[in-house]
């Protein structure tokens, strides 16, 4: 029997060195170890000896049965390093120069560079306002101390509907509203008036690189107690900072608009040389960029605000003109061009 | 509008002072300088006086002369000369050896075989005049070897205004107007002009002369005889030519220089022309000959000058050519007048011509201009023609005075309105170069406007704080931000949902944002098959191609989808745009904010993308108000509109918007191995949906129980019905698992999921339940797949 028990010993250990994967381990396992195994089967044979012998043999097999397992156990333990190291092995190294696109989609330059001034605005206490774009000939230009004959109404060409109505040729066509809207909160509540208000805007006009009869820009306007020049200034000068993202020189020159007095036209150094002079900026070192002023007082009259109690500044900015210099945009036509192969360049802007 | 600062500087005397940097700050105080400032006279240098002394032909060219000139030097100088002008005796122009013209250094050279040692110039290589039909003719009576530059205002800084900046401001129309800015600028005193007495002349006759129409308000004029001078004086030209005038004949020249220097236009008239000027318009349309040829229609409208009924001149804008200034002129009778801004203005746009007159009146010039200007002009004229006389005594018609406006306020108005400290030395200092007349007692001031700035431009106090701004500098305000309380913002509702669905649409579905226009474009609906619908149109459209006012976004998307065919086998594209779908009772535009969505596919799945923008839109409401979509057919309204494909789409049982198929006879014209389908979304309707927010549901410690049931049919509609009516609250969710599409034997497998809070279900409870469903489906006809 001891034999018998030596031999299986010795056969083990070369069958487990031999058992190459996990099927042919567990088919081993099975041959000494299961019911019908090899060890069982010795302790099956066990009957014929006597209460001595079994206990002394039994003991023997007991030991050989726990080692056969402990070994067995031992070598799956290889066998999966071996696995995973053979996993390693053929594991091919990436070439990451391979190009790759995900299709992603993408906003109108526009809306990212609204979205940033609103976010701007916002943060500063101004409310975001959505207008029409038809409007009457009141809202455009009556309520904006713009009347009938002002010489202002010929610089602008504006587009006429067949009802008389327009298609506003300025967002001032939404100030109006926004005085009367808020109008009532700043008398009764002494909540400031601080709105912006971005849309599209259209002039009849013939369209080149640098003209289009469809072009957006955001009004603000802000009207208290106390608001002054050098307030107008200074949120100018950090809005437009914010938007760049860097210092910007401001310079205010006059300006002659009729919904504004005084009136300015609003200067920045130019952004790509800094101001020394280049073909941008046609050697001056300065971009016109923004008409802005104090809200005339009819203005404030016609949208119900006492101009003797309140002061308030409004600006226009052109935001098909900021999105053009922030991207480089050469061609203002690309914008309203429907072309995806240009425009799904502009995933987002964060 | 081009400015000279020799002329300037006639008024305003601004030695020691750096002149770009005074420019500069009348860019900043005033007006836009444009950025091309000219120096003139810069490149040339060396240039003397020389006399002819002979002229000799060349031996072999027909057109050189060899000449001898003599610059006071002790030789005489060799010249080669080409100019046909050339005479013994006249004194010229003289371009030494080591002179410099531009580029150009002169130097002795051979020229046609004979030595040059200098060069006689024309006034255009010196660049005071574009003549270059000749040499230099100088009369003038100077010392030979003189430097031109010594005798004539060759050296001059011309700057341009834009035109633009001035159009509030018609004093600025001047040199005089700009030299009182500079004046302010500079804190230097402004030059009073000289006049002639006009007053001597009282005792003359008068000028028959009479405004018959409130369009003129005022009117002035004077006669004149013996003009001997037919060539204005060479600094004179130099002035006109410099600041973008031809010199004509001296006449014509003064009344140019006139309008430059003080802002006047003037007209002189042959006085036999004008015996009895009226000013008036008539009742019915003729045709006038102006002074320039050409042949002009004039309507009732358009105030003319007449010799009695006879028209003479458009008034404000150009002379008859009849009544023109002619050879045997004896007398001349020059005009002065002032008109309504307005009227000139819109006789301009009707006549499409404008003038360096008219450009000035539609500015709204000051009446007061009038006789001051023919003064200056009699003054002038007489410096530079000693032989004239005056026949006429001056007549003068004022009809219309503009009021004299007088302004109050107090300091504290002013730190108001600047939020800087500006004292009130300053204030008045500031006022007073700018002709204001200021009164001062303690804080409070009161101004008299000048009448120059009276006629519109400053008519209310904040007018006052600019001027004293302007010239303050905006440069050296200190800036600081406003003394006023926050309050949190809040966004308008539609703009919130505006920006969130594009994100989703951006974000979550790879969609691109393209923006289009307003309009529809005729010619590109044309080629994919679609109406031009709208029910507005434009009044004043430039082109015919772009007058209707779109009434749905979809048309402008199908085109945009057409042009972006190449750019992948499928895409998306999505707008928010104004569409104008119809009009109220008052005939008033109803403007609606539209979501417009197109996808685009390769190949004939068309129910996957039918699919595809249902989940979109579900995404879309689910995400931003946690409601739910159905959709019911449509018919179609418009053509391209599939007739079987189109749903509207409804939140809180109300219509929203609609998703639909494009038609076959759009898809053939766009693409035939592709689909496209569209929705259309009313944004402020969106928006107008309450947003329902999510409810919180805990985890279930019963398990549920998931049913199975596939039923023969293709269309789940009846199901979803069945499943409606069982009203079950245990039934949590229902899916789709599975179709499949067999003509006959089509058959949808659905999931049903039970669960409670609060218990755990039995199997026959719930099968009680499908067992309901089931029955009821087969009543309609809907078997359950055994």
């Amino acid at each position: 029997m001891k034999e018998k028990l030596e031999q299986l010993k010795s056969r083990l250990s070369e069958e487990l060195s031999a058992a190459a994967d996990p099927q042919a381990l567990e088919s081993l396992r099975v041959r000494y170890l299961g019911k019908k195994g090899s060890i069982t089967d010795l302790l099956k044979g066990m009957k014929a000896l006597s209460n001595e012998e079994k206990k002394e043999f039994g003991q023997l097999v007991n030991t050989l049965k726990q080692q056969a397992a402990e070994s067995i156990q031992k070598r799956a333990e290889e066998l999966k390093e071996l696995e995973i190291k053979k996993e390693i092995e053929l594991m091919p190294e990436f070439d990451l120069t391979i190009p790759t696109k995900e299709e992603r989609g993408s906003y109108h330059p526009i809306t990212l560079v609204q979205r940033e001034c609103e976010r701007i605005f916002t943060t500063m206490g101004f409310n975001v306002e959505d207008y029409p774009e038809v409007v009457t000939d009141y809202e455009c230009f009556e309520a904006v101390n713009v009347p009938k004959n002002h010489p202002a109404r010929d610089m602008q060409d504006t587009y006429y509907l067949t009802n008389g109505e327009l298609l506003k040729s300025q967002t001032s066509a939404a100030q109006n509203a926004i005085l009367k809207k808020y109008g009532p909160a700043l008398r009764e509540k002494g909540m400031p008036i601080r709105a912006i208000f971005p849309g599209r805007c259209f002039r009849n006009e013939a369209t080149d690189a640098t003209h289009e009869n469809t072009f957006f820009q955001m009004e603000g306007v802000m009207v208290d107690k106390d608001i002054s020049i050098s307030n107008l200034i200074y949120f100018m000068k950090t809005m437009l900072s914010e938007v760049f993202r860097r210092d910007i020189k401001v310079r205010l020159r006059p300006g002659f608009f009729p919904f504004v007095e005084p009136g300015f036209e609003l200067d920045i150094n130019c952004l790509i040389c800094g101001g020394t002079g280049c073909p941008s900026c046609n050697h001056s070192g300065w971009l016109e960029l923004c008409p802005c002023g104090m809200i005339h007082p009819e203005v404030l009259k016609e949208g119900g605000i006492d101009p003797e109690e309140y002061t308030g500044f409004a600006f226009g900015l052109g935001l098909t003109r900021l999105a053009m210099m922030k991207y480089g945009v050469k061609d203002i036509r690309d914008l309203n061009s429907g072309s995806l192969k240009v425009m799904s360049q502009f995933t987002d802007d964060k | 509008m081009f400015l000279s600062m020799n002329w300037i500087k006639d008024f305003v005397d601004l030695s020691g002072l750096d002149d770009l940097k005074l420019i500069n700050q009348f860019s900043l105080s005033t007006a836009e300088v444009e950025n091309d400032i000219q120096f003139k006279g810069s490149d040339i240098s060396g240039i003397v006086v020389a006399e002819i002394k002979s002229v000799e032909n060349h031996p072999e060219s027909k057109k050189l002369h060899l000449l001898k000139v003599d610059i006071g030097a002790d030789e005489l100088i060799d010249v080669v000369c080409g100019a046909p002008n050339v005479r013994v005796g006249m004194k010229t122009a003289f371009a030494k050896v080591g002179a410099k013209i531009g580029e150009i250094e002169i130097t002795p050279r051979p020229l046609a075989g004979f030595m040059s040692c200098g060069m006689c110039c024309s006034e255009k290589e010196i660049g005071i005049s574009d003549d270059h039909s000749g040499i230099m003719d100088i009369t003038d009576d100077v010392a030979l070897g003189t430097a031109l530059k010594d005798i004539y205002a060759i050296d001059d800084i011309i700057f341009e205004v834009d035109n633009k900046s001035l159009t509030n401001r018609p004093d600025l129309w001047s040199h005089y107007g700009i030299a009182r800015e500079f004046a302010a600028i500079a804190k230097r005193p402004l030059k009073p002009l000289s006049f002639d007495d006009l007053s001597a002349y009282d005792n003359l006759p008068k000028v028959d002369m009479k405004i018959e129409d409130p369009l003129c308000y005022r009117y002035s004029c004077l006669q004149f005889e013996n003009i001997s001078r037919n060539v204005s004086p060479v600094d004179m030209r130099i002035r006109l030519y410099y600041c973008g005038m031809r010199a004509i004949n001296f006449l014509a020249d003064m009344t140019n220089y006139l309008m430059l220097e003080m802002g006047q236009p003037m007209h002189a008239f042959d006085s036999r022309k004008v015996e009895n000027i009226r000013i008036k318009r008539f009742d019915h349309d003729f045709t006038f000959q102006t002074l320039d040829g050409v042949e002009r229609n004039i309507d009732p409208e358009t105030l003319m000058i007449c010799n009695g009924d006879t028209p003479v001149a458009i008034a404000g804008i150009m002379g008859g050519l009849d009544s023109e200034i002619v050879e045997d002129t004896h007398t001349l009778t020059l005009e002065s007048a002032t008109f309504d801004a307005a009227s000139i203005r819109k006789s301009t746009v009707r006549l499409s011509h404008r003038t360096d007159s008219s450009m000035r009146y539609e500015k709204s010039l000051d009446p007061e201009l009038t006789t001051a200007a023919i003064a200056r002009f009699v003054y002038l004229l007489k410096q530079y023609d000693s032989g004239v006389e005056v026949v006429s005594a001056l007549t003068d018609d004022y009809a219309y005075h503009y009021p004299q406006v007088e302004l109050s306020f107090d300091k504290a108005y002013v730190d108001k309105y600047t939020g800087i400290e500006i004292d009130n030395k300053t204030i008045v200092g500031t006022l007073q170069r700018l002709g204001f007349d200021v009164t001062n007692e303690g804080d409070d001031f009161t101004v008299k406007v000048p009448s120059w700035r009276a006629t519109k431009d400053v008519t209310i106090k904040a007018d006052i704080i600019e001027e004293i701004t302007r010239i303050y500098g905006y440069d050296n305000f200190e800036i600081h931000t406003a003394n006023a309380p926050l309050f949190p913002t809040r966004p308008e509702p539609v703009k919130k949902d505006e920006d969130n669905v594009k994100d989703i649409l951006v974000k979550h579905f790879n969609l691109h944002e393209l923006h289009s226009y307003v309009w529809n474009y005729v010619d590109e609906l044309k080629e994919v098959g679609i109406k031009n619908e709208g029910v507005i149109k434009l009044a004043n459209a430039s082109n015919p191609n772009i007058e209707t006012i779109r009434k749905t976004m979809i048309p402008t998307q199908l085109c945009q989808v057409k042009s972006n065919l190449g750019y992948a086998p499928s895409f998306g594209i999505f707008e928010v745009g104004r569409v104008v779908t119809g009009m109220t009772e008052d005939d008033l535009c109803i403007e609606e904010k539209h979501l417009g969505v197109t996808l685009y596919q390769k190949g004939v799945n068309v129910r996957e993308l039918y699919f595809r923008m249902k989940t979109i839109i579900e995404t879309l409401v689910d995400e931003l108000k946690h409601k739910t979509v159905s959709f019911e057919k449509l018919e179609p309204e418009f053509d391209f509109e599939h007739p079987v494909n189109l749903n509207a789409v409804i939140v809180d049982g109300k219509v929203i918007g609609k998703i639909g198929l494009i038609h076959p006879s759009v898809m053939k014209k766009l693409d035939k191995r592709a689909c496209v389908v569209f929705a259309e979304i009313d944004m402020d309707k969106f928006a107008a949906i309450e947003n329902y927010s999510i409810r919180y549901v805990g985890p279930s410690k019963f398990p549920g129980i998931e049913i199975d049931l596939s039923f023969l049919t293709s269309r789940f509609a009846p199901i979803k019905k069945a499943i409606e009516r069982a009203a079950c609250e245990l039934i949590k969710d229902v899916a789709v698992i599975d179709i499949y599409e067999a003509d006959e034997n089509s058959s949808i497998a659905v999931r049903l999921t039970f669960s409670d809070n609060s218990r755990t279900l039995t199997r026959e409870e719930v099968t009680a339940v499908t067992d309901g469903i089931i029955a009821d489906l087969e009543k309609d006809g809907v078997l359950l797949k055994k």
